[in-house]
């Protein structure tokens, strides 16, 4: 695998069009990349990110002298296994690169220009452009928030993210630490805390995990899921951690830190039943409720979504993970939530696919294994569809908020103002509820709030109403010398 | 805004005010645009008079409304780099005078007192002091809400949202009798077509022609900063270029900072129908624009940028005022990139029309049916 280009290899790198370029190195984006390449395309690998790896085998710094991270990871092998594809691969893999934008190229649907931010942050950053043919996006996910009385003491964080710091940094966010929030990352995030040393005193979950038992049919096709929710689930047995379902934690308690959360039971639209508060005493509490898509690269291309099962929107996809655009695919959490294997699966399938439009052979996705990989793929996706059901936020859950509440972090918008907002000044939906609150206007672009703030636009008694496909054009922060140092002959589309 | 301000003068004068709209406030271009309230970028002629009345009218407004609508009388700045344009500039700037504009020229030495941050070496510049800013989406917010607060006596106004008007109701001599919606009719003797960039299709519902088309623009939203940029600042090199001055002014990007932080910069402006697919290309020139005014910016980070549809008329000037082919028939639309600045005196005139007082100005420019055809 060629290094990312150093300043003088720089023509090389981005100058003639990749056969397919690959955003995002975690599971589905290191699959598609390998598997492109093994078929003979070639492949440009972008990832913010300078290791592969993604959310799910996230590695520590080389410095950090860990000597075995694949203690908390159960599924090494299979990305021992991709590295080394990567490394005997022609994949030129371009590290530290943000990609901003994907713009059609001249050539229509057969020539794509993707647009990233490379170099050191507020110094030496400049743009970069790499065409491709076509363009794998396996941006994967990130995690939905949903607010409450006390959620911005620091000491709380979230449960994806203290997962990723661990298994990063090696960190624990504290030493008693309360997991709450919804869904199946809350078991893996509980059982990793508890074998890093943290004393985890109670996982409160707001369902019931009954949906998974309505479709057995899925439950019984998943032997790796059920597995995987076993060992999760021997785990936290054996570190003593109480699993509460149905319930939420509906304030965090402390002046400067976390010092303890109030756990109330919840019906089963996830409103608090009065009198069942209980205080347990925490200095950390890990909190998420699902992941979302990143899809923004791709709904600002006019790809299709739909609206997933949990809530969320994720790219609507073909049976070899086209987008409705043609020419694009994706993989992974890009299009629904679904794990690091059907991650892979995906990438598999997009991978191949790719190679068999580039190179016109559209027999490469009807052998054997493409069949099997699709099967496997179906069945894992209708397992996913039938967990994230189980995770719908009730719409119960705004009346955790009280009106001083922060919804925004970023702007510092209330609860209460966002309700004004709504009652007294006609704002509908998120966006107008934007505009007149700021609710969602600040550097993180509403990833944080986005979820929150929707619900609350629609109104009392709406159910939860996911956040339109989002238009969020600028996919990370660009400088502006770097938008102004672009070329303007390699920017795209003619201006009137 | 458009809407809003019609409503607010129109219950002002004790009149009965149902404002619908198929979306929420400000789910139109209101909420895609900037607040600008200039003067500076408009030639002598009727659209420059409207817009003189309305910065006195915004000025009143911003008494009455509450501060966060982000009213700021900040003034704006017209920069030339070189002697060729600074002479454009003031050819511009002293017609404007004679129309009531207040200028003041600024030397290139004397820049810096007033914009600390601009780069070096430009030639000189225009002060505008009457060019203003308030944040549009509030702004009409809060105005529809006093309107409603405002109507005594037998006044009334009511907020219908999410509704779409699907016709316009006529009686036996074509007059006009109410609207229909998605969720009923409503009688009334008079209705404003204040339907934006989508005026054209409200007008046809009517069986009028009337020309609305949009016209794109984005603009660049930095992180937020504290105050570097002061005022409304824009160049003018190219005014040397085009005869007239006018066209290419309209076309330059403003840079201006806001007050809760984050330096905007706008606009472009393109006909590409509706089109929302981002131009790397716009964003490339509207940052290069902005750095070269303001080289400390190529430092900041733009975090956002939006896309918006100015509603356009073919000769750049609003219809406004009744259409004599349907009687009870008035339109308020068709403001292109200034329909937040044009709203007050817009609202004005529409509200004078209705109660039959005297107008301010002489609307006949503005006239709906002036691109014929009955529809
Ligand atoms: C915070 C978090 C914690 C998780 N913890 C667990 C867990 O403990 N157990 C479990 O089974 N699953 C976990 N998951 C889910 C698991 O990570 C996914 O199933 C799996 O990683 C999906 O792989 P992917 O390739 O789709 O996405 P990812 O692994 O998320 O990879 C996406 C990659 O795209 C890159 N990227 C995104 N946007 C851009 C851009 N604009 N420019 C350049 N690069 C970009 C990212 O840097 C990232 O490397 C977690 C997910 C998250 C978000
Ligand atoms: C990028 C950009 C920058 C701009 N900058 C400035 C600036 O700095 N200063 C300035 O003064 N102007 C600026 N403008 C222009 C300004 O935004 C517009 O002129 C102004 O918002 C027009 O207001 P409006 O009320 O006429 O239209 P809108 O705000 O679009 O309102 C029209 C309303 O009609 C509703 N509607 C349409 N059809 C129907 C139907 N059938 N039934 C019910 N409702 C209907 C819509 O939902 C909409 O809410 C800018 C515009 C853009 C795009």
């Amino acid at each position: 695998m060629p290094d990312s280009p150093s300043d003088e290899r720089a023509d090389d790198a981005y100058g003639a069009p990749y056969d397919l370029a690959v955003i995002g190195a975690g599971c589905a984006g290191l699959t598609g990349a390998v598997t492109a390449s093994e078929l003979g395309l070639s492949v440009a690998l972008l990832d913010t990110s300078g290791q592969v790896g993604g959310q799910f085998y996230r590695t520590p710094a080389p410095a950090l002298g860990a000597v075995r991270p694949e203690a908390l990871h159960h599924d090494w092998s299979a990305f021992a296994d991709l590295r080394r594809r990567l490394e005997a691969s022609a994949v030129v893999h371009l590290a530290g690169h943000h990609v901003w934008t994907v713009a059609r190229g001249s050539e229509g649907d057969t020539e794509w220009v993707v647009h990233a931010v490379t170099g050191v942050d507020g110094c030496g950053e400049r743009p970069v452009r790499v065409r491709a043919r076509t363009v794998l996006l396996a941006t994967g996910a990130s995690e939905r928030q949903l607010p409450f009385p006390g959620w911005t003491l620091p000491g709380v964080v979230g449960a994806g993210g203290a997962q990723a710091m661990l298994k990063s940094g090696l960190v624990l966010p504290g030493r008693r630490v309360v997991v709450a929030g919804s869904g199946p990352l809350l078991l893996a995030v509980a059982s990793s805390l508890a074998a890093a040393g943290a004393r985890v005193p109670a996982v409160v979950e707001a369902s019931g995990y009954l949906g998974y038992a309505r479709r057995p049919g899925a439950l019984a096709a998943n032997p790796h899921k059920l597995a995987e929710a076993l060992v999760h689930g021997a785990a936290l047995l054996r570190h003593g951690v109480r699993l509460r379902t149905r319930s939420a934690v509906t304030r965090v308690h402390g002046t400067a830190r976390v010092e303890a959360v109030t756990v109330s039971r919840v019906d089963r639209d996830w409103r608090p039943v009065q009198g069942t508060g209980r205080r347990i005493a925490c200095d950390a509490l890990a909190v998420g409720h699902g992941l979302v898509p990143q899809t923004e690269l791709a709904t600002s291309l006019g790809c299709a979504t739909r609206r997933t099962p949990d809530g969320t929107y994720a790219l609507e996809l073909d049976g070899l993970q086209e987008t409705s655009v043609p020419g694009l695919w994706a993989a992974g959490e890009t299009g629904g939530i679904g794990g690091a294997q059907l991650a892979r699966t995906e990438g598999a399938i997009a991978g191949t696919a790719a190679a068999a439009r580039v190179l016109g052979q559209p027999a490469l996705t009807r052998s054997r294994r493409v069949r099997e990989l699709r099967r496997r793929r179906d069945r894992m996706r209708a397992f996913a569809d039938t967990m994230a059901a189980a995770h719908v936020p009730g719409p119960g859950w705004v009346q955790w908020l009280n009106d001083a509440t922060d919804v925004c972090r970023c702007e510092e918008v209330t609860a209460g103002a966002i309700r004004e907002a709504v009652a007294d000044y006609g704002a509908r939906d998120a966006r107008t509820v934007k505009l007149l609150t700021r609710a969602g206007m600040g550097w993180c672009q509403g990833r944080m709030c986005g979820a929150a703030v929707a619900c609350l636009a629609a109104g009392p008694g709406a159910a939860s109403v996911p956040p339109s496909p989002e238009r969020r054009p600028l996919a990370v922060p660009v400088p502006l010398g770097v938008l102004g140092a672009l070329d303007p002959d390699e920017a795209d589309g003619p201006v009137s | 805004m458009v809407g809003a301000a019609c409503a607010y003068y129109a219950a002002r004068s004790g009149l009965h005010v149902t404002v619908i709209d198929r979306g929420p406030v400000a789910g139109g271009t209101t909420g895609a645009g900037e607040g600008n309230l200039l003067v500076s970028d408009k030639e002598p002629g009727p659209e420059l008079d409207l817009a003189l009345l309305s910065t006195r009218l915004w000025r009143t407004l911003s008494g009455a409304l509450p501060p966060r609508i982000e009213y700021e009388a900040k003034g704006g700045l017209v920069v030339a780099s070189g002697e060729a344009g600074m002479a454009a500039l003031r050819d511009f700037a002293e017609r404007q005078e004679r129309a009531g504009v207040k200028t003041e020229e600024v030397t290139g030495d004397r820049l810096h007192d007033l914009e600390p941050h601009l780069a070096q070496g430009l030639a000189g510049g225009f002060h505008y002091p009457q060019d203003a800013q308030v944040q549009p989406a509030l702004a009409a917010a809060h105005l529809l809400r006093a309107a409603g607060e405002q109507a005594s006596g037998r006044a009334r106004l009511r907020l219908r949202l999410g509704e779409k008007v699907t016709g316009v109701l006529k009686g036996a001599n074509g007059e006009v009798r109410g609207v229909r919606t998605v969720s009923g009719d409503l009688h009334a003797p008079y209705v404003v077509n204040a339907a934006g960039t989508w005026g054209a299709e409200v007008a046809r519902l009517a069986d009028v022609h009337l020309p609305v088309l949009p016209r794109r623009g984005f603009v660049l939203v930095t992180e937020p900063l504290p105050r570097v940029v002061r005022r409304k600042v824009y160049a003018a090199d190219y005014v040397a270029d085009v005869a007239s001055g006018s066209a290419a002014l309209q076309t330059s990007a403003v840079v201006e900072g806001t007050p809760a932080g984050p330096v905007l910069i706008g606009a472009s402006r393109e006909r590409v129908g509706f089109d929302r697919t981002l131009s790397v290309e716009v964003l490339r020139r509207l940052a290069a624009q902005a750095t070269r005014l303001f080289p400390m910016l190529a430092d900041v980070r733009a975090i956002r940028t939006y896309a918006g549809f100015r509603p356009y008329l073919p000769d750049h000037l609003p219809a406004i005022g009744p259409d004599p082919r349907v009687p009870g028939l008035l339109h308020a639309c068709g403001h292109e990139g200034a329909g937040i600045g044009l709203a007050p005196a817009t609202g004005l005139i529409v509200a004078g029309i209705l109660t039959g007082e005297e107008l301010p100005l002489d609307i006949d420019p503005f006239r709906p049916d002036r691109f014929g055809g009955a529809r």
